[in-house]
C-alpha cells in the first residue's frame, strides 16, 4: 500500500457519484455508482453509512462505532477499510 | 449499453456479489432497466443503434405507465435506471419521471445527446435526484460533428457538457467511433481535456439498427484502429489520475464475442417508448418474437414466465459450437441478434467468434467496408440519416 491516505483528523467522504443505500432486494447495504453496484458486508456497511450520513472526522467515526460495538476494538480495521475503499475510489479525503 | 464505471473486481468490504455477475447461486434479477423513453430525436446519427422502423413505433407509455414499470423492476430488484430514448429530453416529464425515480432508490442515469439541456434544467436534474449525466457527442470538430448528427449542434453540447459539470456533476462524454471520425482520436480527446472532463468514453460503434443498415460506410479499418488504440493508450497513461479514457475495442475485430447483455433475460430489461419489454434493445427484430408489452402483462410475468425472456436464457438452447464449449459461461455465446443478422439464425454461435463456422462473414464485411473506403466520395454508399422520413421509406408505414 501507498502513503496512508486517513488519520485521525481527516474526513472521508463518497466519492462523486457514489450512493450508499439499504437494498431489501439484496438485504444488504449497497454502493450504486454509474451503472454498477457493490454490494457490502455488514462492517463495510456500517462504516459507510456513518460516512454517507454526515462529516465527521475518522476519530469520530471510530469512536461513533466503538459506542456502537461495545467498545471493540476495532481502530486498525477502520484504517485498513478507509484505505482500500479510496483505493478502489469509493470514499475520498478532506 | 455504455460501460463508463466498469467492475470493480472482488473489492474489499463487498460480499462478491456485484452487479452483472453471474455466480452459481445468483438469482436472476433485472438488476438494470433501461428505459428508452421516446424515439423522438432531433439528431439523425447514422450509427444510432435505435431500430429502423422507429417511426412506427406509436403511443407512447404515459408518465404513469412508465412510474408503474419504476415500481414493478424497483420491486425485483432493479438497482439501474438508464432514462434513454431516442433523446429522453424529448419527454416534457422528464423531471417527474427523475423524481419518481430516485425516490424509489434508483441509480438514475440519464443518457442524453445534449439537445434540449440548458443550465437551469441540468440544476432541476441534480434537483430532482438525477444521479449521473453522460452526454454523447458526434466527432470533435463543429463540421464533422454536426455533418454525422445531421443538424447543428456542436457548439450547444459544449455548453451542455459545461453546464453538467456546472451543476456538480461529473463530466462524462461518450464519443461513439466509426470509420468516419476515429481518425480524430487525438482532437476529440483534446476537446475532452479542454472540456476538463472526467470521464470519456469512446465506445466503438455496435452494428445494430441504423448502424447495420451503414455498416460498409461505418466499420473502420484495421489500421485506423491500431492508430487509434496507440493513441488511446498513450492519452491513458497521461491522463491518469485526471481523466478516465475508456476505449472499447470493436468486436468485429476480435476472436471471441462480447458476453452480450451479460447473459440473456440475466440482469437487463429493456423497455421501449410503446412499452414493448425486450431482453436487449435491438431483440425486437429477431424471428418469433412475442414482444409482451408492460400494459398487457406484469414485469413479473414477463420476466420470469415470457417466451421471450426464457428462449435463449442458460444454455440448453445453444447449437454447436458453444454447446460443449467451456467458454459458453464466460460469453454466453455472444450476441443473438449479431447472430441473427449474419446468419439469419439466432441460436447460432455469434459470428464474431473464431470458432463460429461462420466466423468468414465478420471477415467479408471488414473487407466490404475496405472496398467502400477505397472508392472516390462521390462514388461511395451515402450514409442514411436516422431520421422519421427515411425510416417510413424503409420500413413501409
Ligand atoms: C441510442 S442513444 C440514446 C440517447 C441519446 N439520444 C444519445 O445519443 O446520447 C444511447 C447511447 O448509445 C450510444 N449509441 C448510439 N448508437 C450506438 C451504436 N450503434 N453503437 C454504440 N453506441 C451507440 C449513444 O452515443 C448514446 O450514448
Ligand atoms: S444516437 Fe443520435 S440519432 Fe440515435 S437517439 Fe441518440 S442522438 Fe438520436
Ligand atoms: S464457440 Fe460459442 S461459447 Fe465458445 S467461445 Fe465461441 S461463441 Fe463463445
Amino acid at each position: 500500500m501507498t502513503e496512508p491516505k486517513f488519520n485521525a483528523d481527516s474526513v472521508p467522504v463518497l466519492a462523486l457519484g457514489y450512493r450508499f443505500q439499504w437494498e431489501p432486494a439484496q438485504d444488504c447495504y449497497v454502493l450504486l455508482y454509474p451503472e454498477g453496484m457493490v454490494k457490502l458486508n455488514p462492517a463495510a456497511g456500517e462504516i459507510l453509512k456513518r460516512i454517507s450520513e454526515k462529516k465527521q472526522t475518522v476519530g469520530e467515526l471510530i469512536a461513533e462505532l466503538k459506542a456502537a460495538f461495545n467498545g471493540a476494538d476495532l481502530d486498525d480495521d477502520v484504517y485498513q477499510f478507509l484505505e482500500e475503499a479510496h483505493d478502489n475510489d469509493w470514499i475520498r479525503a478532506e | 449499453m455504455t460501460t463508463t464505471g466498469s467492475e470493480q473486481n472482488k473489492a474489499p468490504g463487498s460480499t462478491g456479489g456485484e452487479m452483472g455477475m453471474n455466480s452459481q447461486n445468483h438469482i436472476r434479477q433485472p438488476l438494470w432497466l433501461l428505459a428508452e423513453l421516446t424515439y423522438a430525436c432531433p439528431l439523425q446519427c447514422p450509427y444510432c443503434s435505435n431500430p429502423m422502423d422507429f417511426a412506427n413505433i406509436k403511443s407512447e407509455l404515459t408518465t404513469e405507465e412508465w412510474i408503474n414499470v419504476f415500481k414493478q423492476a424497483r420491486a425485483m430488484g432493479a438497482t439501474q435506471l438508464g432514462l434513454s430514448g431516442g433523446e429522453p429530453l424529448a419527454r416534457p416529464d422528464i423531471i417527474e419521471l427523475i423524481r419518481e425515480a430516485r425516490n424509489l432508490g434508483f441509480y438514475t442515469n440519464l443518457i442524453t445527446s445534449g439537445i434540449g439541456l440548458d443550465a437551469s434544467k441540468a440544476q432541476a436534474f441534480k434537483d430532482a435526484g438525477l444521479d449521473h449525466i453522460q452526454v454523447s457527442f458526434q466527432a470533435s470538430s463543429e463540421d464533422l460533428n454536426n455533418l454525422i448528427a445531421g443538424t447543428d449542434a456542436f457548439q450547444h453540447k459544449i455548453e451542455m457538457a459545461k453546464a453538467v459539470k456546472a451543476a456538480g456533476y461529473p463530466m462524462v462524454l461518450c464519443f461513439v467511433t466509426h470509420r468516419q471520425n476515429i481518425d480524430q482520436i487525438e482532437e476529440i480527446l483534446d476537446l475532452a481535456i479542454n472540456l476538463d472532463a472526467d470521464y470519456v468514453e469512446l465506445a466503438t460503434t455496435q452494428y445494430y439498427g441504423w448502424a447495420m443498415h451503414n455498416r460498409d460506410q461505418l466499420l473502420p479499418l484495421k489500421e485506423q484502429l491500431e492508430r487509434a488504440e496507440a493513441i488511446a493508450h498513450r492519452y491513458q497513461e497521461e491522463q491518469k489520475g485526471n481523466m478516465k479514457i475508456y476505449y472499447v475495442v470493436p468486436d468485429y475485430y476480435e476472436e471471441r464475442p462480447k458476453a452480450c447483455m451479460n447473459g440473456w433475460g440475466n440482469v437487463f430489461l429493456t423497455v421501449t417508448p410503446d412499452g414493448t419489454a425486450l431482453p436487449c434493445h435491438a431483440a425486437r427484430d429477431l424471428p418469433g418474437m412475442e414482444l409482451p408489452n408492460v400494459r398487457d402483462l406484469s414485469i413479473r410475468e414477463i420476466w420470469e414466465d415470457s417466451n421471450d425472456f426464457n428462449r435463449f436464457r442458460g444454455f440448453d438452447w445453444m447449437k454447436e459450437p458453444c454447446r460443449s464449449c467451456d467458454e459458453r459461461f464466460k460469453d454466453f455465446g455472444g450476441c443473438r441478434c449479431q447472430a441473427y443478422m449474419l446468419t439469419g439464425d439466432p441460436a447460432m454461435a455469434d459470428p464474431v467468434c473464431g470458432k463460429s463456422p461462420d466466423h468468414h462473414l465478420i471477415l467479408e464485411a471488414i473487407e466490404r467496408g475496405r472496398e467502400e473506403a477505397a472508392k472516390p466520395a462521390q462514388e461511395a454508399k451515402p450514409l442514411v440519416f436516422r431520421n422519421p422520413k427515411n425510416s417510413k421509406e424503409i420500413c413501409g408505414s
